[in-house]
C-alpha cells in the first residue's frame, strides 16, 4: 500500500499518495489551476509557468504541474504574487503569440487582468501548408513541447520534430526545418490532438476556417471505432453538413490514450465516396456499427 | 525505435573528421551493432559535433546524418541539440571567423570603435567576424576568439585585427594567496615541477586519513561553493559518498562564462595539476571513478593545458585504475562546452554532457540525487575544487579560521574595467570592494559604480566601497558574490549602454525554454531601448518568480540595481 503525504492547499488539509502533484492536491480541494503546457498523458515539462503557486519558504513560486507534494506543506494558489506571475505569463505570450484559439486563455486573461497589448501585437500568422493533412501554424505556437513530447517517447516515437535554436529563436523544428513530407513525420497527427493554441491543426479543419465555414454550432461529434485494424481505437467524428470534418480519439480511452495513426485520424474520406444513399445521413450509417 | 535518417551522404573528410571520436558501424555482416549500445554512446554527440566542426568548418546535412547513423540519434533531435550552440555553425562559412567581444568591460574600453574600424576592413558582420559576449580576457580590454578549420581554435587578447596569429597575453594574478602562488611560477605543463611546489602532498595526505575523514575536513573548513549559489561543499560531497546507488559521478564546472569573470581561466591555464589532484581527491572521498570537466568552448588554452596534465597524469599512475598504488580508481573526461553560458547551470551541464539540449530543469531534484545520467553526482566549481588541496593539508579547522560566517577562507576575483591592474587577486574573506580595487592597483579614473557578479549580479555605488566582498556583505546591500567577477565602472563610461548590452546578454543567452525567461528577456531588452523603466517592475517579478533557473532569475537584477543607484535616466 503506497503511503500518503498531508499537506494543505489555500487553508484546506489535503492527504494523497506519495509522489502527487500540487496540481493534483489542488484538483482534490476543488481549486482551480491553470495550465497549458500540462497533459495527463505527457511527461510535464512545467515550461509554460502559469500554474506557478506559493509555497511557504520557497524562494521562487514553484510549478503546480510537477511539484511533488511534500509532507506539511503550506501552498497558496491565489495569492497576490502567483497572480501578479500568471497575469505577466498570459501578457507575454499573448504579446507574442496568436492564442485566440486557445480555449481557455480569454477568460483567464480576464480573470488576472491581463492586457498582453501594453507589450504589443504578434505578428501576423504564417500558416506553414506543405502536406495535405495537416497546417503548422507557429504564429501560435507557445513552445509547450506537448508536440515534440507526442511526437517521441510519450506516444509516436517517431522524433520527426523538436526544440531548435535558443532562447528567443527557440522554435518547433525537424532536422534543418525541412518540410514535413521530407522529414521522418509519418502523419499520425498526435501532435495536433495535443497542441493547446491550434498552431497544429488538421488542414480539413484549416480549409474550412479559411473559408470561413468552421461553423462549430452546426457540429455533432460521433463515437465509433476505427474499422482498420484489430486494435480497437475509439474514434469521436466531427461532422459538419454531412462530412466529416475531423478526427479525434478521447484523452481517456484506455487504449488510444487520445492517440491515433495516420489511417484512423486522416484515412476517412472513404465514408464520402461511399455511393449515393449510403452516406446520408451520415449518422445513420454510422448508427450501425 | 526505427529513425529515419536523411538521404544525403557525409563527405570522406566528415567521415575522417568523425572517426576518432565515434567510429563507424562495422560493415560485417554477422555482427549487429547499434540498438541499446549506440543509444548508451548518446553522450558522444557533442564530442561528435565538435569534430565535424573543427575537422571541416561546419556541420552539414551529410555530417549530421553520418552523427545520426553512428549514434542511433533521430536527425530532428541531433539538429535541435546542434542549433543550440553557438560555436557550432549548420551553414558552411569562411574557413576562418573571429567572435570580437563587444561585452561589458570590451565596451568600455572601446569595442563599438574597434568594430566599426574592423566592419570597414574584414567586410560585413556576420561573415568573417562575429560579436561576442564576454570572453574572459577582460584584463586586456579587448579580446576576440579565432574559430580556424583544423584548430581548436584561439584567443586573442588584446585585440587587433593585425594580431590574430599572435599568443595571448597572459593575465596576471595581482594579488597572490595559496591557491595562485604557483601561478606563473611553476610551469604548467611540468609535472615534477608541481610536485616539487607541493604538488599531490594533499592527495598523499587524504589517502592516509581515508574518505570519511576527508569528507569531515571539508565540512569543519566550512568551504561553500565558489560557483555562485554558495552551497557547503562538505554536505553537497556527504549526500553523494552516502548513496548507495552507483556509479557516482564528479562534474568540475569549467563552463565560466559570466560577463566579468575569468579566475577559473587562469587557476586551469597556470596549475592545471591543482584542478587534476582536487578532482581525484574528491572522487575518492565520494566515491566518484569517473570525473568529467567542463571546459568553455571559448578556452581552447585551459583546454590544452588541461588535456596536457590529465594524459600526463595517466601516464604517470596518478589516474586510471589504480591512483598513485593506492587502490582506487579515478579518470578524468575533458568535455568542451560548444558557445552557450546556460550550460554552466549545472543541471543543463548535465543535460549538455549527456547529448541533449542545454535546458535546465526543476529542481528538486537535486544532482546530488539526480544527476549524470541520472546518478547520485558532485557538481563543483574550479575554484571550489582547489581549496580542496589547502583544506586537507592544513586540515579544515585551520582553514576556517580565516573569514566569518559563511564566508571562509580566501576567494578568487577578477578585477577589471576601470583599475590600473586588471587581474586576478586572491584575498583572505573579509576584503571590502575598495580593498579588492587598490590591489587591482586602484580606480584609474573616478568610479560611478562597481558592477559586483557580472551580468547575473548587481551595480553598487562608489559610496559602498567599504562593503566587505562576503556573501554576507553583499547580500546586505542587496547584491550577491556570484561569480567573483568585479567590474569598476569609471565616470567617463556610458552606464546605460552597459547595462542595455546586460539586457542583450540574457535575450540571448536564455535557453529559451521557460515562458518568464524567453519572453521576458526579450521585453526587458525593448523596455530599455524605449527608457519604458515603468514596464520594468513586472518584467521582474515574473522573471524572479516564475523562472526555472537561475538566469531567468537573476535576469533583472542589474537593470534594477542601476536605477536604483539613479545611473540610467529614461521616463518613468
Ligand atoms: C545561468 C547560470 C550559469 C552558471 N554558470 C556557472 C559557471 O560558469 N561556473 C560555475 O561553477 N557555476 C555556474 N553556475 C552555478 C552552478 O549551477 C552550480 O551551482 C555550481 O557549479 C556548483 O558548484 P559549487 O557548489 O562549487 O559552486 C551557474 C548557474 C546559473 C544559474
Ligand atoms: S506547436 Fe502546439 S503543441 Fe507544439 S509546442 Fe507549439 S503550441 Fe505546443
Ligand atoms: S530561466 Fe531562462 S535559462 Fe533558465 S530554464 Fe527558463 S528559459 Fe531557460
Ligand atoms: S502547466 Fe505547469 S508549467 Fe505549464
Amino acid at each position: 500500500m503506497s503511503r500518503t503525504v498531508t499537506l494543505t492547499v489555500d487553508g484546506h488539509e489535503v492527504a494523497l499518495p506519495e509522489g502527487s502533484t500540487l496540481l493534483e492536491a489542488a484538483r482534490a480541494v476543488g481549486v482551480e489551476v491553470p495550465t497549458l503546457c500540462y497533459l495527463e498523458t505527457l511527461t510535464p515539462v512545467n515550461v509554460c509557468r502559469i500554474c506557478v503557486v506559493e509555497v511557504e519558504g520557497s524562494r521562487t513560486l514553484v510549478p503546480a504541474c510537477s511539484r511533488v507534494a511534500e509532507p506539511g506543506m503550506v501552498v497558496r494558489t491565489g495569492s497576490a504574487r502567483v497572480r501578479r506571475a500568471r497575469r505577466m505569463v498570459l501578457e507575454l505570450l499573448g504579446s507574442a503569440v496568436h492564442l485566440d484559439l486557445a480555449p481557455e486563455v480569454a477568460s483567464w486573461m480576464e480573470e488576472y487582468g491581463a492586457e498582453p497589448g501594453r507589450w504589443g501585437t504578434p505578428p501576423a500568422p504564417e500558416p506553414r501548408v506543405d502536406n495535405d493533412l495537416y497546417v503548422r501554424d507557429y504564429g501560435r505556437c507557445i513552445l509547450c513541447y506537448k508536440c515534440v513530447e507526442a511526437c517521441g517517447v510519450d506516444a509516436q516515437w517517431t522524433f520527426a520534430i523538436a526544440v531548435a535554436g535558443r532562447g528567443d529563436e527557440a522554435h518547433i523544428s525537424t532536422e534543418y526545418d525541412v518540410d514535413l513530407p521530407e522529414s521522418a513525420c509519418v502523419f499520425c497527427g498526435n501532435c495536433i490532438a495535443v497542441c493547446p493554441t491550434g498552431a497544429l491543426m488538421a488542414k480539413s479543419e484549416w480549409d474550412l476556417r479559411q473559408a470561413g465555414r468552421w461553423t462549430p454550432e452546426t457540429q455533432h461529434t460521433t463515437t465509433t471505432v476505427c474499422s482498420y485494424c484489430g486494435v480497437g481505437c475509439n474514434l469521436e467524428l466531427w461532422v459538419q453538413d454531412g462530412r466529416v470534418v475531423k478526427v479525434t480519439s478521447p484523452l481517456d480511452h484506455d487504449v488510444t490514450r487520445g492517440n491515433l495513426c495516420i489511417k484512423g485520424r486522416f484515412g476517412y474520406t472513404y465514408l464520402h465516396d461511399l455511393p449515393e444513399g449510403y452516406l446520408t445521413p451520415i449518422d445513420h450509417l454510422l448508427s450501425r456499427f | 525505435m526505427d529513425i529515419r535518417f536523411m538521404e544525403v551522404k557525409a563527405t570522406e573528410a566528415e567521415r575522417a573528421a568523425l572517426d576518432p571520436v565515434v567510429e563507424a558501424p562495422s560493415t560485417s555482416p554477422r555482427l549487429v551493432v547499434g540498438g541499446r549500445t549506440a543509444r548508451s554512446r548518446r553522450h558522444l554527440l557533442l564530442p561528435a559535433l565538435w569534430a565535424l566542426q573543427t575537422g571541416v568548418g561546419w556541420v552539414s546535412r551529410g555530417g549530421l546524418d553520418e552523427i545520426c547513423r553512428r549514434l542511433e540519434i533521430p536527425p530532428a533531435e541531433a539538429y535541435a541539440v546542434a542549433s543550440f550552440y553557438d560555436l557550432i555553425s549548420l551553414e558552411e562559412r569562411p574557413e576562418r571567423t573571429v567572435r570580437i567581444c563587444d561585452d561589458v568591460v570590451c565596451r568600455m574600453a572601446g569595442a563599438e570603435d574597434r568594430l566599426a574600424d574592423l566592419a570597414a576592413r574584414l567586410g560585413p558582420e556576420g561573415e568573417a567576424w562575429e560579436r561576442s559576449s564576454c570572453l574572459g580576457r577582460c584584463d586586456r580590454r579587448s579580446a576576440a576568439f579565432v574559430q580556424e578549420v583544423g584548430s581548436a581554435g584561439r584567443s586573442v587578447a588584446p585585440f587587433d585585427p593585425a594580431w590574430l596569429d599572435r599568443p595571448p597575453e597572459p593575465t596576471p594574478v595581482v594579488a597572490a594567496g595559496p591557491l595562485t602562488e604557483r601561478i606563473g611560477h611553476a610551469d604548467p605543463t611540468d609535472l615534477d615541477a608541481y610536485r616539487a611546489a607541493g604538488g599531490y602532498r594533499a592527495l598523499r595526505a587524504a589517502v592516509a586519513m581515508g574518505p570519511d575523514a576527508v569528507i569531515r575536513e571539508v565540512k569543519d573548513s566550512g568551504l561553500v561553493g565558489r560557483g555562485g549559489a554558495a552551497f557547503p561543499t562538505g554536505v553537497k560531497w556527504e549526500a553523494v559518498a552516502g548513496s548507495p546507488r552507483r556509479p557516482h559521478y564528479l562534474i568540475c564546472n569549467a563552463d565560466e562564462s559570466e560577463p566579468g569573470t575569468f579566475k577559473d581561466r587562469v587557476l586551469i591555464e597556470g596549475d592545471p595539476y591543482a584542478l587534476v589532484e582536487a578532482m581525484t581527491i574528491a572522487g575518492y572521498a565520494t566515491g566518484c571513478e569517473r570525473g568529467y570537466v567542463y571546459v568553455r568552448g571559448e578556452y581552447p588554452e585551459a583546454l590544452a593545458a588541461l588535456g596536457h596534465a590529465v594524459d600526463t597524469c595517466r601516464r604517470r599512475g596518478l589516474l586510471g585504475d589504480d591512483v598513485m598504488g593506492a587502490g582506487f580508481a579515478f579518470d578524468i573526461e575533458i568535455r568542451r562546452g560548444a558557445g552557450a553560458y546556460i550550460c554552466g547551470e549545472e543541471t543543463a551541464l548535465i543535460a549538455s554532457i549527456e547529448g541533449h539540449r542545454g535546458e535546465p530543469r526543476a529542481k528538486p531534484p537535486f544532482p546530488t540525487t539526480h544527476g549524470l545520467f541520472g546518478k547520485p553526482t558532485v557538481v563543483n566549481n574550479v575554484e571550489t575544487l582547489m581549496n580542496v588541496l589547502r583544506i586537507v593539508d592544513e586540515g579544515g579547522l585551520s582553514y576556517a579560521e580565516h573569514g566569518e560566517g559563511r564566508s571562509r577562507g580566501t576567494k578568487l576575483f577578477a578585477v577589471s574595467g576601470a583599475v590600473a591592474e586588471p587581474g586576478v587577486v586572491e584575498v583572505p574573506f573579509g576584503a571590502t570592494i575598495g580593498d579588492v580595487i587598490s590591489a587591482a592597483g586602484g580606480p584609474s579614473e573616478p568610479l560611478a559604480a562597481v558592477l559586483v557578479g557580472g551580468a547575473a549580479g548587481s551595480f553598487v555605488g562608489p559610496d559602498d566601497l567599504d562593503v566587505p566582498l562576503t556573501f554576507e556583505g553583499m547580500a546586505s546591500v542587496g547584491g550577491a558574490l556570484g561569480s567573483g567577477a568585479v567590474v569598476a565602472v569609471g565616470r567617463s563610461s556610458d552606464v546605460e549602454d552597459l547595462v542595455r548590452r546586460i539586457a542583450r546578454f540574457f535575450r540571448e543567452e536564455s535557453c529559451g525554454q521557460c515562458v518568464p525567461c524567453r519572453e521576458g528577456t526579450r521585453r526587458q531588452e525593448e523596455a530599455l531601448a524605449a527608457g519604458r523603466f515603468d514596464l520594468l517592475d513586472d518584467l521582474a517579478a515574473v522573471m524572479g518568480d516564475a523562472s526555472i533557473c537561475g538566469l531567468g532569475q537573476t535576469a533583472s537584477s542589474a537593470v534594477r540595481s542601476g536605477i536604483a543607484l539613479g545611473l540610467l535616466g529614461g521616463e518613468s
